[in-house]
């Protein structure tokens, strides 16, 4: 049997005794594109920073190919983190370095590549998401598009296997965020990496996702296809999907 | 009732988790040091920012405490009839014990510790730290190492200055205004300058630069909520560090001062 690439056991964390995951277990294989879906403030971030050990669970563990990521520390974690590239919602960039400084950090602090080779991948890198005209330029030069492809180009400069999508639509006209979306499915083809992205934004999942995750009350509420979440019978699910104020899910 | 107890309850964890989350920082930095030969340009970096660039108005403070040192010290003697050599002795001693050192921490924190904590802050509710940890980065060597050292390191070299540069203010307020001939300033202050006064100022130095260093990383590193926390962070960087500037530096002359 294949071993899932992420496995997420009995996950539990509170903010001042507020529950925000509250038991939440799941496991993704190498190859697939989960988006979690749920309400803003239910935990959906909360959840992605603990797959990359930025935040430390109350309960529960998270297992990386077979490694917890809970008992890694150090280089052992650093080695962890570098096979995961995350997207941040607000995209995360340096404002005191260029475009280009800001996609080639990683890759200068490994100090496994020379200069040449460094600014090869990070030119890469940037035309995967279109944008080598702005290599020189900072990131309050650019719009928020181009920043969260910055960001983009940046998660993936280190050619991780699992890529993690904070929001990556959000704040972005409908356009942009079609594009962005276009780009996390290229990406995900071109470079063979299992993606996991938390989104409030129903189109960007049913466009994204292979799989369905709805998080509601601290637990996986839902867990399925796009055509599956459809289908769905449960009253939280179909309201979250259509959007309605009225129903079970209360509105925080 | 219950809540006066709560809330004693609720600020003495506060307080006990910030006091741990202090010093598990204060470990995580002795640790970076063993990547410290990674850090060198940041460390360099540091150095022109935090150091050179507080040059201007660590000399201008300083042309000013030496001045009024000076005009002041001229008016006390006034009334005991002190002869003028005195003059110079007594803002000397003033200045590179006391004067130069503290006034300049005071400057520093207000613009280096605010800087660094602002910084910092800003990284922090803007996720740029935990872009850091994602690539595998320790922001503690990135950030916090070159910070912490730069400041340990300018701030004696900006007291050799701010010495020099308050020494001349006043010996001009001397000259001018007190009718004091250069020659009997001068003599005054070389009788009794002793180099371990001047040393032990930079010890002082050295220590009030390092609390700056740490206090503006810490509050920067603990900053939560947006404009608003980083404000608030900042606000308590400045004042948490002068506190402890003066603090440290009664306990500095209680040991390096003895009676």
């Amino acid at each position: 049997m294949t071993t899932p690439l992420i496995k997420v056991e009995g996950l539990r964390k509170s903010f001042n005794g507020q529950p925000i995951l509250d038991g939440v277990d799941f496991e993704i294989y190498r190859g697939e594109s989960v988006v979690v879906i749920g309400q803003s403030g239910c935990g959906k971030s909360v959840l992605l920073k603990h797959i990359m050990r930025l935040l430390e669970p109350d309960e529960g563990r998270v297992i990386f190919d077979g490694q917890d990521i809970g008992k890694l520390s150090g280089r052992d974690l650093n080695e962890v983190r570098l096979r995961i590239g995350m997207l941040f919602q607000s995209a995360a960039l340096f404002d005191s370095m260029t475009v280009a400084e800001n996609v080639g950090l990683c890759l200068k602090e490994m100090r496994r590549h020379t200069h040449a080779e460094r600014n090869r991948i990070v030119m890469e890198k940037l035309e995967l998401v279109g944008l080598t005209d702005a290599a020189s330029k900072k990131p309050d030069e650019i719009s928020g598009g181009m920043r969260k492809r910055v960001g983009l180009a940046r998660a993936i400069a280190t050619d991780p296997e699992m890529l993690l999508y904070d929001e990556p639509t959000t704040g972005l006209d409908p356009i942009t965020a079609d594009l962005i979306n276009d780009l996390i499915i290229d990406l995900t083809q071109k470079l063979d990496v299992t993606s996991i992205a938390v989104t409030h934004d129903m189109t960007a999942a049913y466009k994204v996702a292979s799989r369905i995750f709805m998080l509601y009350e601290g637990k996986i509420e839902f867990d399925g296809t796009p055509d599956e979440i459809r289908a769905s019978d449960k009253a939280t699910v179909q309201q979250f999907i259509t959007g309605r104020a009225k129903g079970p899910i209360k509105v925080r | 009732m219950n809540y006066g107890v709560e809330a004693i309850g609720r600020h003495s964890v506060s307080l006990i988790s910030r006091i741990g989350s202090f010093f598990i920082l204060i470990g995580r930095l002795i640790a970076s040091l063993r990547e410290i030969h990674r850090s060198f340009g940041l460390i360099l970096e540091q150095f022109y920012l935090v150091g050179l660039k507080s040059l201007p108005v660590i000399v201008v403070i300083s042309i000013f405490v030496g001045a009024v040192s000076a005009w002041q010290a001229a008016y006390q003697f006034k009334f005991i009839g002190a002869p003028p050599r005195m003059l110079g002795q007594g803002v000397g001693k003033a200045v590179v014990m006391e004067l130069a050192p503290v006034l300049s921490a005071l400057a520093f924190a207000g613009r280096v510790g605010a800087g660094i904590t602002a910084e910092l802050g800003t990284m922090r509710v803007t996720e740029q730290i935990d872009a850091l940890h994602s690539m595998g980065i320790n922001p503690v060597r990135y950030l916090v190492l070159p910070r912490v050292l730069a400041c340990l390191v300018m701030m004696p070299f900006l007291v050799i200055f701010a010495n020099f540069v308050a020494i001349m203010g006043a010996l001009v307020v001397s000259i001018v205004g007190v009718d004091i001939t250069y020659e009997t300033f001068l003599n005054g202050f070389r009788d009794s300058f002793k180099v371990g006064d001047f040393i032990n100022g930079l010890i002082k130095a050295g220590v009030f630069g390092l609390v700056i260093g740490v206090v503006g990383c810490y509050e920067g590193f603990s900053t939560q909520g947006g404009a608003h926390g980083v404000g608030r962070a900042t606000t308590t960087s400045v004042v948490l560090s002068m506190v402890l500037i003066l603090v440290f530096n009664f306990i500095s002359a209680v040991i390096l001062f003895r009676l």
